[in-house]
């Protein structure tokens, strides 16, 4: 479904942030890109989706991303951005729901259909006519969420889909996300959250990628973390066995 | 509450009055928003002394303000801060310009304390224009009306960008305001010694949210078309507002409706 070829970039000439790059992501799988801050991760979701240009080739479904394949490359990708502020930009969710379906052509009956039915497999029928500045923070990220899901992408990326929210916000974004039946390509240096959320975990290090293998394996391996600037899970570690 | 908050609260509330339900509302956006244009240009050609001329171009937003059930009040509150700085313009004029023009008994008027106020009229007429059609339309459905005339597509996005960046920026602006004021304790403002990397982190720290924003719309099929704005075709009783406002506009700036009055009270 997705696959990167030897895929270099930097923002700035002589600083490579990624280098050579290379993985495979199979449809259906759910992958977890964990790095220390400032490893790259949110680049190379950039890159995938066509904000970012580099060298290399990137597949998705079989083609290339290029400029003129980008439409339809963008189509199948729904990327919950970091942030839900940038993320949701017209006045209530609805709207913002609605605003991908309606310029993929849908009718305005399919598009709202499909709204209602995102809405209700979430929950979240009662934010459909809030407005987007006076919900709260975990709110507004489950609305992103569900922004994008009403794209019905094949594939979806979300960036540090955890981050700031509080821990009951937490759980529930991590059961939606682990609802979902589509691929999945999931940022994030919460490795609680990666561990229960993906199979398989793909380490960024240093632009290049310090390890791939299944969650349960990798997210045990406390030197392999601790040499690349991260932890084990809390839920894999004895409280005791901390150490600062 | 920082101000920058409140002035962010503000804006957005802009798009709760924009959907609101009124025969104003209703009405297709291209006609208001040629209406808007035509009622500013009419107010721009009155003469800087032809004061009795341009009060009466008061009552289109007058009602306006009836039809639609926007408040005069918050028109207002939410021009506070530029009001003042389109009152300041014409300030000078008094100093500048003393030929007398009017003389009532003992008093006598300036032609600079005419053509002030004059200056002060428009700029407030042209500002409630503004506010009105901001406050009766959704920015996307104004920017559908805009396509519709073939406004060229990168001026409309641009235009819709500007719209939500100033959203963006005062956002900024009120998280940067914060940032100083918890290591400036009782410190009033912003020290001017600190106004230009202010503005400069300012502006970079915007643009990088603007640009994430925008990817947003793109990521989402954005490719400057507004299907997705919800506007009915254009109805007969689109255009009837429309030539209505046309020809009211036309009689207020020929038929001088002050001079008239004031000639049946005298003879
Ligand atoms: N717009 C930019 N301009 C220059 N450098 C950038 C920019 N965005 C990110 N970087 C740098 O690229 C590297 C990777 O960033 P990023 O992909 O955001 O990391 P992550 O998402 O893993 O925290 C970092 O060293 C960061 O400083
Ligand atoms: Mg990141």
């Amino acid at each position: 479904m997705i696959e990167f070829q030897k895929v270099s970039f930097g923002y700035e000439k002589n600083r490579p942030v990624l280098r050579d790059l290379s993985f495979r992501i199979e449809r259906g799988e759910a992958v977890g890109l964990i790095g220390a801050n400032g490893a790259g991760k949110s680049t190379v979701m950039k890159l995938l989706l066509g904000l970012l240009w580099g060298e290399g080739r990137i597949l998705v479904d079989g083609l290339e991303v290029r400029r003129d394949t980008l439409p339809e490359i963008r189509r199948k990708l729904g990327f919950v951005l970091q942030n839900s502020d940038d993320q949701m930009f017209m006045p209530t969710v609805y709207e913002d729901m609605i605003f991908a379906p309606l310029n993929y052509m849908l009718s305005r009956e399919e598009a709202e259909a499909r709204v209602d039915a995102v809405l209700e497999r979430l929950g979240l029928q009662d934010l459909k006519h809030r407005y987007n500045h006076k919900i709260s923070g975990g709110e507004k990220r489950m609305a992103a969420i569900a922004t994008i899901l009403a794209m019905e992408p094949e594939a979806i990326l979300m960036d540090e889909p955890s981050s700031a929210l509080d821990p009951y916000n937490r759980r529930v974004v991590i059961r939606t996300i682990r609802e979902l039946s589509q691929t999945k390509l999931i940022s994030s240096h919460d490795l609680d959250m990666i561990l229960d959320t993906c199979q398989r975990v793909i380490l960024l290090s240093d632009g290049h990628i310090a390890a791939d293998g299944p969650a349960e394996q990798l997210l045990r391996d406390r030197a392999l973390l601790e040499a690349n600037r991260l932890e084990l899970p809390l839920s894999l570690m004895g409280r005791s066995q901390r150490s600062y | 509450m920082n101000k920058m908050h409140s002035a962010l609260r503000e804006l957005a509330e802009m798009d709760e009055l924009a959907v609101r339900v009124s025969p104003i509302h209703a009405l297709h956006p291209a006609a208001k928003l040629i209406a808007t244009v035509a009622y500013i240009l009419v107010t721009l050609s009155f003469d800087k002394y032809d004061l009795s001329g341009l009060v009466p171009m008061l009552l289109w937003p007058i009602l306006l303000f009836a039809l639609s059930g926007i408040q005069v009040r918050s028109c207002f509150y939410k021009l506070r801060i530029v009001l003042p700085l389109v009152m300041a313009v014409g300030l000078f004029n008094p100093f500048l310009d003393r030929t007398i023009i009017l003389r009532m008994g003992t008093l006598t008027v300036s032609g600079g304390v005419i053509s002030m106020l004059t200056l002060m009229l428009k700029g407030v007429y042209c500002l409630m224009a503004s506010f009105l059609l901001m406050a009766t339309t959704p920015i996307d459905n104004l920017c559908a009306a805009l396509r519709q005339l073939h406004v060229p597509k990168m001026l409309v996005t641009l235009l819709l960008l500007t719209y939500r960046y100033i959203g963006v920026m005062t956002g900024e602006l009120a998280v940067m305001t914060d940032a100083y004021h918890l290591r400036a304790p009782g410190q009033k403002g912003i020290h001017i010694s600190a106004w230009g990397s202010f503005l400069g982190q300012l502006l970079l720290r915007s643009m990088d949210r603007a640009q994430e924003l925008y990817a947003s719309m793109l990521l989402r099929g954005y490719h400057q078309h507004f299907h997705y704005a919800d506007i009915k075709p254009f109805r007969g009783r689109d255009a009837l507002y429309l030539l209505g406002c046309l020809l009211f506009f036309f009689l207020l700036r020929s038929v001088r409706l002050a001079q008239l009055l004031g000639g049946l009270l005298v003879r």
